[in-house]
């Protein structure tokens, strides 16, 4: 008997559910396995009802549900608190629902800054007050993982994530347990570069040129990224990117991983553990531009980025 | 006033939107608005962050199109430092591209727009989408999913994401073709090139002759076209100049930083996506039987304000659908059909660029130095013109933003064809689901 499940996205761009088509013909087989009671990328079914007279919104209640997106409005809030309600096992799906994602680089300002900028501040916009009315759910605070809102059974992070972890997740949820999680290692860990625990010193690079490497030439053959001197987060970021098995997707275009998984485990410090990696190759983790932005990309939900001057390092 | 209709979420699009349809007391239609709740502030968190990271960070405005704000990234990111990228980086840039746009339209095509044709626009909710469509035709889905799958595959063996890419940077891209590589891709390509060819065939003889009144009714109106073209009015994806032609055909031409000549953004309360108008037109009016100032973009637009396609199949179709419709062609769900003949451009093109001698070379970045300065970049996205405008700093840190993407172009006319179809299907207090579905059909029309 198939399993009902719910979907939706948030504060989102729609790559997670792009990533879950991609899993292509595994996909066909597993979607006589489920049925869809409300998905909004892909199924018609409506908040206020088919004919849109409904007062109060509504979601179908289901086994699973899968939210990617993170919270950036009362909306979105509204919509996390119904699905929660109505579903037994909740999954946040991406980097966005596990920790604000890219979007959530917007805690490092005040929301009236963003605003001004975007309804005020623009060569283009013929400068006006922000959007107000009852159909424009105002913005929260802050950007937040789902996890800071409500309760979250099951994160299957990335940026998008791979489709064989949503695979695997579903799988095991359709064979009766009630958790997942990957494998707690580091990018590093699946990453074939030749390392040697040493840089060759100097301020850290920034991608103005191309890493080394011999094009004709597997990964195994070029020497790791932070060696290089080029700043890589794979020594603090969970592996996973690569599905089950290849090489880390950015390091497989010969660029270095910016922690589109997240950290290695729930609690883990990547800054102070970057810093220690960066160290302990020689280079010195202060000559990194833009360093809070850039080692906090998707993770800046659960306060790791605040419109405050810089925090002390967490 | 009567009672409010709301069509919320509008479904099998990406975003968040909200239609309200206010009925008067006799049950028409008053008024409509297309309600867009979704803010995130890319224009001032880029702020601060180095140029050359910036086609990994903007990428992340949209995951269906990830490609295109990574490429208009770069080409900003050229433009600031002032470099030109080796010609074997554009080409690679532009094969990435018409990969991720293959896979994008075949998505659109069979997973968003057909279950509306072939299922039907007033089927029940339940068996119209995707899996209705798998149900329908079992074979035509596994193709679809086999291909699509390809282009993900064929983007992340080689640049190693399909979503979300890594691969271009100001001066170039990160890694060159290897000889291996491209004869791989090449028996894959042609499969592209195939399927792409049996999908303009099966729309043509199954889909579009069905719907021929649907397509001369839901959701037209007369308004202009923005589009991208080169130097001699071919249609263009990833470089060239911007055409912005009047309901009349009638067209201006102007290079990327002269876009706020061109192009002003209106702020309306109801909607946190602004409504960019053609300026030199007058003041934005979105009444539905006076427009002024409302353009379009996305591939009408750009089948419509291009002079000829830039591969032959893709020019034989064009000439058949001018033949047929005119130019410029204003029907709504022309879109669909417009969509299909791009398809045929982008696989053809990934076809020309494999073969391409020059597709191998290893000259693919020119390294590049922080400086201040200002660029701005364009492409052709699926779903309309990107203008990215960066200024840096002599760090090279973004100090300013200006964003005006996609479906934004399509802001006021997709607000048009709502009223229009509203009005069309919705009568004396009479609609049912299938009613409204049209509504939003005239909104899938645009892919938003």
């Amino acid at each position: 008997m198939a399993v009902n499940v719910a979907s939706e996205w948030l504060n989102a761009c729609s790559g997670c559910e792009i990533s879950i088509l991609n899993t292509g013909e595994a996909l066909l087989d597993l979607l006589p396995q489920l049925n869809f009671v409300h998905i909004p990328a892909l199924v018609d079914h409506k908040y206020y009802g088919q004919l849109g007279d409904g007062t109060a919104l509504e979601i179908p209640e289901a086994v699973v549900g899968i939210v990617s997106g993170g919270v950036r409005n009362t909306e979105h809030k509204h919509v996390l608190d119904e699905m929660r309600k109505k579903v037994k096992v909740l999954i946040a799906l991406g980097s966005c629902a596990c920790y604000g994602g890219v979007p959530a680089q917007a805690n490092m300002f005040k929301p009236e800054e963003i605003f001004e900028k975007v309804f005020r501040g623009s060569p283009s916009t013929d400068p006006a007050p922000d959007p107000q009315d009852p159909n424009v759910p105002p913005w929260t605070p802050t950007c937040q993982a789902l996890d800071e809102v409500v309760k979250v059974d099951i994160a299957i992070p990335g940026c998008p994530p791979h489709p064989d972890w949503i695979a695997d997740a579903i799988l095991a949820l359709l064979a009766g347990k009630t958790s997942w999680a990957l494998p707690e290692r580091s990018v590093c860990d699946t990453c074939p570069v030749i390392r040697e625990k040493k840089s060759g010193g100097g301020p850290i690079k920034r991608m103005l040129a191309n890493a080394e490497f011999n094009p004709d030439e597997g990964i195994d053959k070029m020497r790791c990224l932070n060696e290089q001197g080029i700043f890589c987060m794979g020594p603090v970021t969970l592996a996973g990117c690569n599905g089950k098995s290849g090489v880390p997707r950015c390091v497989q275009a010969r660029t270095p991983c910016r922690g589109c998984f997240g950290p290695i485990r729930k609690g883990a410090k990547p800054m102070v553990d970057m810093m220690g990696a960066l160290t302990s190759v020689g280079l010195d983790p202060k000559t990194l531009v833009d360093r809070r932005a850039i080692m906090n990309r998707y993770i800046g939900g659960h306060g790791y980025l605040t419109a405050l001057p810089a925090r002390p390092v967490r | 006033m009567g009672k409010v209709i709301n069509i919320q979420p509008i479904t099998r699009i990406e975003g968040h939107a909200k239609v309200a349809i206010t009925l008067d007391d006799a049950g028409n239609v008053a008024d409509t608005k297309v309600h867009v709740q979704a803010l995130r502030g890319f224009e001032k968190f880029c702020e601060g962050r180095p140029v050359e990271e910036m086609p990994r960070i903007v990428c992340h405005i949209c995951g269906i199109c990830p490609w295109a704000h990574h490429l208009a990234s770069s080409k900003a990111g050229d433009a600031c430092l002032g470099v030109t990228p080796p010609p074997a980086a554009v080409k690679l840039r532009r094969l990435m591209q018409n990969i991720a746009y293959v896979g994008d339209r075949i998505l659109h095509f069979y997973f968003l727009a057909a279950p509306d044709f072939v299922i039907g626009p007033d089927a029940d909710y339940s068996v119209r989408n995707v899996v209705g469509i798998i149900q329908a035709a079992p074979d035509i889905a596994k193709q679809v999913v086999k291909m699509r799958q390809q282009t993900a595959n064929m983007l992340e063996h080689f640049a190693g994401r399909a979503i979300h890419p890594t691969f271009s940077m100001p001066g170039g891209v990160s890694k060159p073709m290897t000889e291996a590589d491209r004869k791989e891709m090449l028996p894959l390509a042609g499969e592209l090139l195939e399927f792409s060819k049996f999908s303009m065939k099966f729309a043509k003889d199954n889909v579009f002759p069905k719907y021929l009144d649907a397509i001369k009714s839901i959701g037209v109106i007369q308004v202009g076209y923005l589009g991208t073209v080169r130097a001699d009015g071919t249609h263009d994806f990833y470089d060239g100049k911007l055409r912005l032609m009047k309901p009349d055909g009638s067209y201006d031409d102007f290079a990327y930083d002269q876009y706020v000549d061109y192009i002003g953004e209106w702020v309306e309360p109801w909607s946190y996506q602004k409504f960019p108008y053609a300026k030199k037109w007058g003041k934005l009016n979105l009444s539905l039987d006076n427009p002024t100032g409302v353009y379009r973009t996305n591939c009408l637009a750009r089948i419509n304000v291009a002079d000829k396609m830039a591969t032959p199949l893709a020019q034989k179709e064009l000439e058949e659908f001018r033949a047929a419709f005119g130019r410029p062609a204003h029907f709504t769900l022309l879109y669909h059909y417009a969509r299909l003949i791009e398809l045929l451009q982008c696989a053809e093109q990934v076809m020309e660029l494999l073969n391409d001698p020059e597709i191998t070379s290893k000259d693919i970045r020119v390294p590049v130095t922080p400086k201040a300065g200002r660029g701005v970049g364009c492409v052709e996205a699926p779903r309309g013109t990107l203008i990215h405008d960066y200024e840096c700093d002599a760090e090279g840190l973004i100090t300013k933003v200006n964003l005006i993407v996609g479906t934004t172009h399509n802001n006021a006319a997709i607000n048009l064809s709502v009223n229009q179809a509203a009005k069309l299907c919705i009568k004396e207090g009479k609609y049912d689901q299938g009613a409204l579905n049209k509504v939003e059909m005239a909104i899938r029309a645009y892919d938003p």
